[in-house]
């Protein structure tokens, strides 16, 4: 390393004020930054610092994706092989068809991130880690790379540097890649032959169990495949179990918001309860059962990876609690009432980051209102 | 009268336990040759010089005053001539030197009793003794306008930050002054006297007489004064709320009862980079460099007066702080770590989060360094703060606030409510490295300005 540090060192003067790269120095300061943690020492305030920095963070998301992904990258060999295949077959095929998809999301992603550093002079922001994987993770792996490629670029421009960067966008970046693709390429994002690699080669059936209630059809899926993730979808969603060992790694180091969690499945159970008392003879997504809506579609993975995405989400404690319980209704409202659009999540989850600062608003509100009480009180 | 007492319970916080926390033993400096006041370590005072390089001084002695308010003064801590006055950019005074004498001949205030006294004759005792420099108020945490009332007088007689100096080490045996400089601080305020002492404190503290006494127990920053009157009498806007620490109000009490400004106090110096711990009597003014002598692990050390989390880093030729009881040597952490980003790497260094295996050893005294850990980021990561800060506060809203100089939202967020010290652990635990105490003093300062 001390060779590698070296190296570094002896490049680096190129790239400080008055070097003959001056202008490239926020990519050299990126790459730098991510071999080594820089020497820079407290100037003011605190003499001392907590050991977290955002790069930690970001990977231990990136860490918590790597479960769901590896069973993502398995279920799409099974999905289009079926029983019979070995693992590494499986897990080859899928990495075949999986890996390019998060090539090009990081390679799209981190070189507008690094241009626009460039650019604007400031220094690159890793928000892109978690991003970059969650992007290909959220999509069908059907879908050609050049549309990938647009909706990175639309979300990366659009939906973060526009405002500012990392820290300072309105919507998850991911999800607005998501809806991009959906609303501009709908047929590549939804319908029964997406979900599965070359399913309409292969004949392969890929309906997703949300499509299939959607078109009135009782799935036959079991509900230990369902928690299992034997079933079509995006890559990362489908195992809830896998989802879970990642909520268990985000809840255990303390970076997500276990209280978004929470709400969000109290939310959501509530109105699938609801649902399921109303009843309907013609959608059949009334009547499936609400603990099995928590397994299917997107659920579980937008509650634990995006619905927690803290640039996004309520800041407030409070809020935190009320903006999850609403992910948790509009997304089981929106999956059962609008049959077209049986991904209630994305639509919830983004919905919920335009209100989250209006939740904020009047949860501060309040404490601005004591305050004032309590001058009052003293005056009086 | 019936003094209400209440125990405070601080649940929001952290306790850092760093390695270097200073033995029980108190030792005696010889005498510098050099004592030096240095004003800046009056936040927003602009010193008036009375004296000129040469010049004669008593203990007690008035210095210079400060061209804000004229009548608070500055007084020598020791007796001898002044030696220099250091400049900065801007002819700025940077600090006074004064050459002491062998032995120290004292400026005669006169014995009084202070309940014989009302408040202005005290008020006077206390600024042409230089004593009133001691008092702070909030909000601003500035020094005290004397011709304010404050609704209350607060004393945190409680030491949570990572290695403070303990005070039942720092008082011991100056029952008698302290009990004065209550009696003294009560004729002040139409409220009461606070006193926060912790609950576990053997010390004469508990029967201290006409105070309001407090048990305060729980996390840092429990000791912070400023966490103590969010939780007895918040501040509201347009309140004055006068804080002093113990040592100087035993240093008040002793000058009513000898007549004498005998500004000596007990100081601890502590940290990683210390070889001997342990605490030392030391007149105000004293060089860090006759307390750390040969006491400094070899290397590229970092000396703090104050604590590490809120203290100002200082040369060992600077004098120790005014308001500080504690130096604190620490390395500093001018390296690169590989990979030290990622989790579970470099587990040595604690974490208020579980991404550090730190949390394992959680009775491990830690050898922190000055690396940032990190780089400045923007706001992301929300909630952080929240668990370390135990006023109502938004501490993020109030911060942005702060930097969009936003004043009537910092005013409805409870800026009067904070000085920067409450905001020393977010500057730690902050995964984005926000600089929060320096933002704070600016927003201050702002208010300062616009408000008064």
């Amino acid at each position: 390393m001390k060779f590698l540090r070296k190296q570094l060192d002896i490049i680096k003067p190129h790239f400080e004020k008055g070097g003959k790269f001056e202008k490239y120095a926020p990519a050299f300061g990126g790459i730098e930054t991510l071999l080594f943690v820089p020497n820079h020492t407290t100037k003011s305030g605190a003499h001392i610092r907590d050991a977290v920095d955002l790069k930690r963070i970001m990977i231990v998301v990136v860490f918590a994706l790597v479960p769901a992904m590896l069973f993502g990258i398995w279920n799409i060999g099974y999905q289009n092989m079926g029983d019979g295949s070995g693992f590494w077959e499986y897990m080859s095929f899928g990495a075949i068809r999986f890996l390019p998809m998060v090539i090009v999301s990081y390679g799209v992603g981190l070189g507008i991130e690094f241009a626009y550093a460039i650019f604007r002079g400031h220094s690159v922001n890793e928000g892109y880690l978690v991003t970059g994987l969650l992007i290909p993770m959220i999509m069908p792996i059907d879908l050609p790379l050049w549309m990938l490629t647009i909706s990175v670029v639309f979300a990366v421009i659009i939906g973060k540097e526009a405002f500012g960067g990392t820290g300072m966008n309105i919507l998850n970046p991911a999800l607005v890649a998501r809806a991009f693709a959906l609303f501009s390429y709908a047929p590549a994002m939804s319908g029964n032959t997406v979900w599965v690699a070359d399913s309409v080669a292969d004949g392969v059936s890929g309906e997703t169990i949300l499509g299939e209630l959607a078109a009135n059809n009782i799935p036959t899926t079991t509900v230990m495949d369902m928690f299992m993730g034997y079933m079509p979808g995006s890559v990362g969603e489908t195992s809830v179990l896998m989802i879970l060992i990642g909520a268990a790694i985000l809840l255990f180091t303390g970076i997500a918001s276990w209280r978004i969690m929470l709400s969000s499945v109290i939310g959501a159970s509530l109105m699938g309860i609801i649902f399921n008392a109303i009843g309907s003879s013609t959608n059949e997504l009334f009547n499936f059962p609400w603990e099995q809506h928590l397994l299917v579609g997107g659920f579980a993975f937008g509650m634990v990876f995006m619905a927690t995405d803290p640039v996004t989400a309520a800041q407030t404690t409070t809020g935190k609690w009320i903006y999850g319980f609403l992910i948790g209704v509009f997304a089981i409202l929106i999956r059962v009432i609008n049959p077209t659009l049986p991904e209630g999540v994305m639509m919830a989850i983004l919905l919920m980051n335009v209100f989250a600062p209006t939740i904020d608003h009047y949860v501060i509100a309040s404490n601005i209102k004591r305050r004032k009480k309590r001058l009052q009180k003293v005056k009086a | 009268m019936q003094i209400m007492s209440t125990d405070i319970i601080i649940k929001k916080g952290l306790d850092i336990k760093l390695k270097g926390v200073p033995q029980n033993k108190v030792s005696s400096v010889t005498r510098s040759k050099i004592f030096a006041i240095n004003p800046p370590h009056f936040h927003g005072i602009t010193p008036k010089m009375i004296l000129k390089v040469g010049d004669k001084v008593n203990v007690g002695d008035i210095v210079f005053y400060s061209k804000q308010q004229e009548n608070v003064k500055f007084t020598s801590p020791v007796s001898g001539k002044i030696k220099e006055i250091v400049r900065g950019p801007k002819r700025v005074i940077l600090s006074i030197q004064i050459l002491a004498d062998k032995s120290d001949t004292f400026k005669d205030f006169g014995i009084e009793t202070p309940s014989k006294l009302a408040a202005p004759q005290i008020k006077e005792a206390l600024l042409e003794s230089g004593c009133w420099t001691f008092i702070k108020q909030r909000p601003y945490d500035v020094i005290a306008d004397p011709s304010d009332t404050p609704k209350a007088i607060f004393i945190s007689a409680v030491a949570t930050a990572p290695l403070a100096a303990s005070y039942d080490i720092t008082l011991n045996n100056r029952e008698k002054e302290f009990q004065a400089g209550i009696d003294v601080l009560a004729k002040l305020t139409d409220g009461e006297v606070h006193l926060s002492v912790g609950k576990e404190s053997p010390s004469f503290l508990g029967s201290i007489k006409g105070v309001s006494l407090h048990k305060v127990s729980g996390k840092h920053p429990a000791g912070n004064v400023g966490v103590q009157i969010s939780k007895i009498d918040p501040i509201n806007s347009g309140d004055r709320i006068w804080v002093i620490q113990p040592q100087d109000v035993a240093i008040i009490g002793e000058l009513f009862l000898t007549g004498k400004y005998n500004p000596t106090k007990i100081v601890a110096l502590a940290g990683s980079q210390v070889k001997n711990p342990q605490y030392f009597e030391i007149i105000q003014g004293t060089q860090i460099s006759d307390i750390v002598k040969a006491n400094l692990e070899e290397g590229d050390n970092r000396i703090i007066s104050g604590n590490p989390l809120s203290g100002t880093i200082v040369g060992v030729k600077d004098p120790i702080g005014f308001y500080d009881d504690l130096v604190v040597v620490l390395p500093e952490g001018n390296h690169h770590r590989f990979l030290g980003w990622m989790p579970f790497i470099g587990n040595n260094i604690y974490s208020m989060s579980r991404t550090s295996l730190s949390w394992l050893n959680s009775n491990k005294e830690f050898t922190l360094d000055t690396n940032l850990n990190g780089e400045d980021r923007a706001f992301v990561v929300t909630g952080e703060m929240e668990k370390v800060m135990p006023m109502d506060i938004y501490p993020m809203q109030l911060l942005k606030a702060t930097i969009i100089e936003d004043i009537e939202r910092m005013e409805n967020l409870g800026i009067y409510e904070v000085a920067p010290e409450d905001f020393g652990l977010i500057d730690f635990i902050s995964s984005s490295k926000i600089e929060a105490q320096e933002i704070i003093r600016k927003g201050l300062d702002l208010m300062i300005k616009e408000v008064g």
